[in-house]
């Protein structure tokens, strides 16, 4: 099969690599750059569990073209601590016990980060309704709110 | 259109795993040269907190930090035997493996110090913080990392235990069918608030009020968490979830991740949840573990609800709006059960 090469950038690093006709995003992602912070949970846009952000914008990346990302910048989970120190987001869900197999928290912490970007005061309906195209088996969600909450608490004070 | 509050309750007595062949579980723990501990698991993390709560056991037993352990569940293949993660077994099951397994390896660490001290290993003590000290003379010790490293490069001793948990097997009584399937229970009595519409059959839950009884919470933080989200699927099953509507006929079954219901985020249910410790005997640390018990009361109390609020009594999983519609129908409109005065 053609392989078509792709430029962007992935959580500030410069990336290149080459995609098969129609590839889809969390693929190009997971295998082609070796990003395996996405995860593929249903394939069909159900479960949010690949969330990705495209220039801050959480995209389904199961339902993305990989050649629809040329030259555009993303971000994953994989980028979210700086070095050691980890994201509030994911200290958050850590102590907040918010992840428990944890395989939708990828998701869930790239569509938290997109809202606090973008709402740094979220009320809890607001929290609800940015991960709402997100689905967790495990927790009943109730832990995951709570903690994107705190972590939005958190990025408050040291604004301020 | 009316909405039709509802209150229904279950308490269940909930079996610990299972008998099947002992249910046994098995646990191998080993020293790395450093003085670290490995313990190496087939029974694997879910998500339920397994790795988390074997690991807290597996220090304890040792007398070394909690940072000092690691636990490996990798693979099934070249781990001791475990019958798996299922019927609410883990803690129970595979805790009381750990135990024994880590406390014949303590009793090596123990050997090894006494041997570099020049005691005797009864005369010794852990201080959990990674250091073993003659009793009564605290400043006569030795680290556990200088133990592993003199068993190792100077003894020639591994610091390593072998655990397995078998429960007396139960045969089945032929005349009364009559069983004795577990050890230990666990207990849960758990009200659901609801409110059903009339008119469109939906059902919106709008509080869970529990008691849980798990023996002793060797995590209570994971305890908790593991029972609100238990809780949540078990709202799961009892309204959204199948996959034959139609048992068993498949028609109208879902055929994917995109029509298969679950409830969302904007689902939420408020929880309150009282946790009761009765460390059990027989258990590690007196911890049964909440299990699969953590959904399973959730479905007769909605179910009862639903029966409270308009008189329907469904008896088929899950209970749908259609179902719920039918028997309003066949009863000629919705029957309120009675309420308590102030509810
Ligand atoms: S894998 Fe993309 S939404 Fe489920
Ligand atoms: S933590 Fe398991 S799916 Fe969310």
């Amino acid at each position: 099969m053609p392989k078509t090469p792709l430029a962007f950038t992935l959580n500030d690093a410069e990336t290149g690599i080459f995609v098969d006709d129609g590839q889809n995003l969390l693929e190009a992602l997971r295998r082609g750059a070796g990003d395996l912070s996405p995860k593929y949970g249903c394939g069909q846009g159900t479960c949010g569990a690949c969330t990705v952000l495209i220039d801050g914008v959480p995209h389904l990346s199961c339902l993305t073209l990989a050649e629809a990302v040329a030259g555009r910048r993303m971000d994953t989970t994989a980028g979210l601590a700086e070095g050691a120190e980890l994201h509030p987001l994911q200290r958050a869900f850590m102590e907040g016990f918010a992840a428990q197999c944890g395989y939708c928290t990828p998701g869930m912490l790239m569509a938290a980060k997109a809202l606090l970007a973008a709402n740094p005061r979220p009320s809890r309906e607001e929290v609800i309704e940015a991960i709402s195209g997100n689905l967790c088996r495990c927790t009943g969600y109730e832990p995951i709110v709570t903690a994107i909450l705190e972590a939005a608490a958190k990025l408050q004070g040291r604004a301020a | 259109m009316t909405r039709h509050s509802g209150r229904g309750f279950a308490c269940i007595n909930y079996p610990i795993g299972m008998n099947l062949g002992g249910d046994p579980a098995q646990a191998l723990v080993h020293s790395t040269p450093d003085g670290k501990f490995m313990v190496t698991l087939s029974a694997i993390d879910l998500g339920q907190g397994m790795k988390s709560v074997t690991r807290q056991i597996a220090a304890e037993a040792l007398g070394v930090p909690l940072a000092d352990v690691y636990v490996d569940t990798a693979d099934s293949d070249t781990g001791p035997h475990d019958m798996g993660s299922f019927a609410s077994r883990g803690t129970h099951r595979v805790g009381n493996a750990v135990i024994r397994a880590a406390s014949e390896a303590r009793a090596q660490m123990m050997e090894a110090a006494a041997e570099e001290l020049e005691v005797s290993a009864q005369d010794l003590d852990t201080d959990g913080a990674g250091n073993i000290h003659v009793k009564g003379a605290p400043s006569r010790q030795i680290t556990v990392a200088d133990t592993a490293i003199a068993a190792q490069f100077k003894q020639g001793r591994t610091l390593s235990g072998r655990g397995i948990f078998l429960i007396e097997p139960s045969g089945v009584d032929p005349d009364t069918g009559e069983m004795s399937p577990v050890t230990t229970y666990a207990h849960a009595a758990l009200i659901v608030d609801l409110d059903v519409d009339d008119e469109t059959g939906e059902v919106e839950v709008t509080q869970i009020n529990s008691a849980y009884e798990v023996g002793r919470a060797l995590n209570p933080k994971l305890v908790e968490q593991q029972l609100i989200g238990g809780a949540w699927m078990g709202v799961s099953h009892a309204l959204y979830e199948t996959t034959e509507p139609y048992y068993p006929d498949r028609s109208h079954g879902p055929e994917d991740f995109n029509t298969y219901l679950m409830p969302g985020p904007g689902e939420i249910v408020p929880h309150d949840i009282a946790v009761l410790e009765r460390p059990a005997a027989d258990a590690p640390y007196g911890g049964k573990g909440p299990g699969e018990m953590c959904a399973n009361p959730v479905l007769p109390a909605v179910a009862n609800a639903v029966y409270n609020a308009v008189g329907v009594r469904v008896d088929k999983l899950p209970i749908t709006p259609e179902k719920i519609l039918r028997g309003i129908r066949t009863n000629g409109g919705a029957r309120p059960g009675p309420r308590r005065p102030g509810v």
